[in-house]
């Protein structure tokens, strides 16, 4: 043990003083982590010294004038145009694909194209249901024996998310809205825990992207109201408290109605900041040690190796929010889809 | 005194969205710490108390923090929305 740290402390001493000139580049931080957490039309992997590195993803857009156009992003870099088409710069559409108009206005044109978000949307969901599907054909051929390895792990976890999760949660009739409940637990879960792992074709942040986050409240919010009871619509409308609460001002029907609103929108909201929160943290972890290369070898040593720890540190840290976040989000929606399976109270007669 | 004058300096560099901006994210995060803090104590409280019951109350506290932690992260959004 002494013999270790007596060789760590002679490396670390011989890079503090070892004094080499270290290149000085304008670092962005803000720049770097705002790249990393948004979307893109190409995907960028990384830059050998004057050269990014970018996997060329379609462009799809369909514009009035031009119509129906699909090329690669590659043709779009470093702000040239292909077509009338080009990536504008600052503005209103800054960052986005817009078509220069012969009187050299900026149009929007209606834009599908496959962006790193879409493209990793479309891997994460291929693995999730692969491994589903891998999972359910196992059980279709052993019907009556006990799985071991990976598809007893699999057992374990969806059966532990149904009988703890969702199975409280919902209470009676849970059955009809198990399936929904288990794949928005388990696309969340995928897409986070993808959105850790840095290497290509992983890393994108699919689950920190406010669209997507929204269209997953969205599922809950259709999944909540269009099944609920009579019942439900009723304490909704017409709550049963005192009359001048309802009557001249619906003051309690208003706030219900927002109740309705809020649920979904907090729902989009934990999600999407808890991981953008997280990526961004890890980021700027890892870029401190590019800022400090300016300040000399010695408080670039330190920060190096702060900077690991630390970013080891988070990345453990990331890994419970990915499980945390997926199991907040099924349990909540769960609770709220119990909500809304309420039947008519019986009043008991004394 | 020297308040005036740094508010002043900071106004003339970067502006005092950027200003705000990480006063807000400072102020929510004591908020999420105050807020999660109490929580973690009641819980271990709680365990101590009764050890049996350990695993209901651990999720139990899991489950409050993250809606503690959704609320501060709304001011996070609003945050980086003005950085």
């Amino acid at each position: 043990m002494n013999h270790k740290f007596k060789i760590i402390a002679c490396l670390l001493s011989i890079l503090l003083f070892w004094g080499t000139p270290l290149q000085a580049e304008d670092i962005d931080a803000k720049q770097m982590v705002f790249s990393h957490i948004g979307d893109s039309y190409g995907w960028h992997i990384t830059t050998w010294g004057e050269t990014h590195i970018t996997v060329p993803l379609p462009v799809i857009v369909i514009s009035k004038t031009e119509g129906f156009n699909v090329f690669l992003s590659s043709k779009l870099e470093e702000g040239e145009t292909y077509n009338n088409f080009k990536i504008a710069e600052e503005g209103k559409y800054a960052g986005k694909v817009v078509e220069v108009t012969p009187s050299g206005e900026l149009v929007r044109p209606v834009d599908l194209s496959i962006t790193k978000n879409a493209l990793a949307l479309i891997l994460n969901s291929i693995i999730l249901i692969s491994i589903i599907m891998f999972v359910a054909k196992w059980y279709k051929k052993q019907p009556v024996s006990a799985p071991k390895g990976f598809v007893g792990a699999m057992e374990m976890f969806i059966m532990d998310v149904h009988d703890s999760i969702i199975k409280p949660s919902v209470g009676k009739g849970y059955e009809k809205y198990a399936p929904y409940l288990l794949t928005a637990f388990f696309f969340i879960f995928i897409n986070n825990v993808m959105g850790l792992i840095p290497i290509f074709p992983a890393g994108a942040n699919t689950t920190g992207n406010i669209a997507i986050t929204m269209v997953l409240a969205l599922c809950t919010f259709f999944v909540v109201n269009i099944t609920g009871t009579k019942e439900y619509w009723k304490e909704i409308l017409w709550p049963d408290v005192p009359v001048w609460m309802k009557v001249p001002i619906p003051l309690m029907p208003i706030i219900e109605i927002f109740g309705i609103f809020t649920k979904p929108f907090a729902l989009m909201i934990r999600l999407f900041a808890n991981i953008t929160a997280g990526h961004a943290i890890i980021i700027s972890l890892t870029s401190l040690i590019f800022i400090t290369v300016a300040m000399g070898p010695a408080v670039n040593t330190g920060m190096t190796v702060l900077s690991v720890v630390l970013s080891i540190f988070m990345n453990c840290v990331e890994l419970l929010v990915a499980y945390i976040q997926a199991y907040v989000f099924t349990m909540l929606s769960s609770i709220f889809i119990g909500l809304s399976q309420v039947e008519k109270h019986k009043v008991e007669a004394y | 005194m020297f308040l005036f004058t740094f508010l002043e300096a900071a106004v003339a560099n970067l502006g005092i969205g950027t200003l705000g901006a990480a006063l807000g994210a400072g102020l929510a995060a004591i908020g999420a710490g105050l807020g999660i803090g109490k929580i973690g104590s009641y819980a271990m409280e709680a365990i101590a108390r009764q050890p049996e019951a350990a695993n209901d109350i651990r999720m139990t506290m899991i489950i409050a923090s993250a809606l503690i932690e959704g609320a501060c992260l709304f001011a996070i959004v609003v945050c980086f929305l003005a950085l």
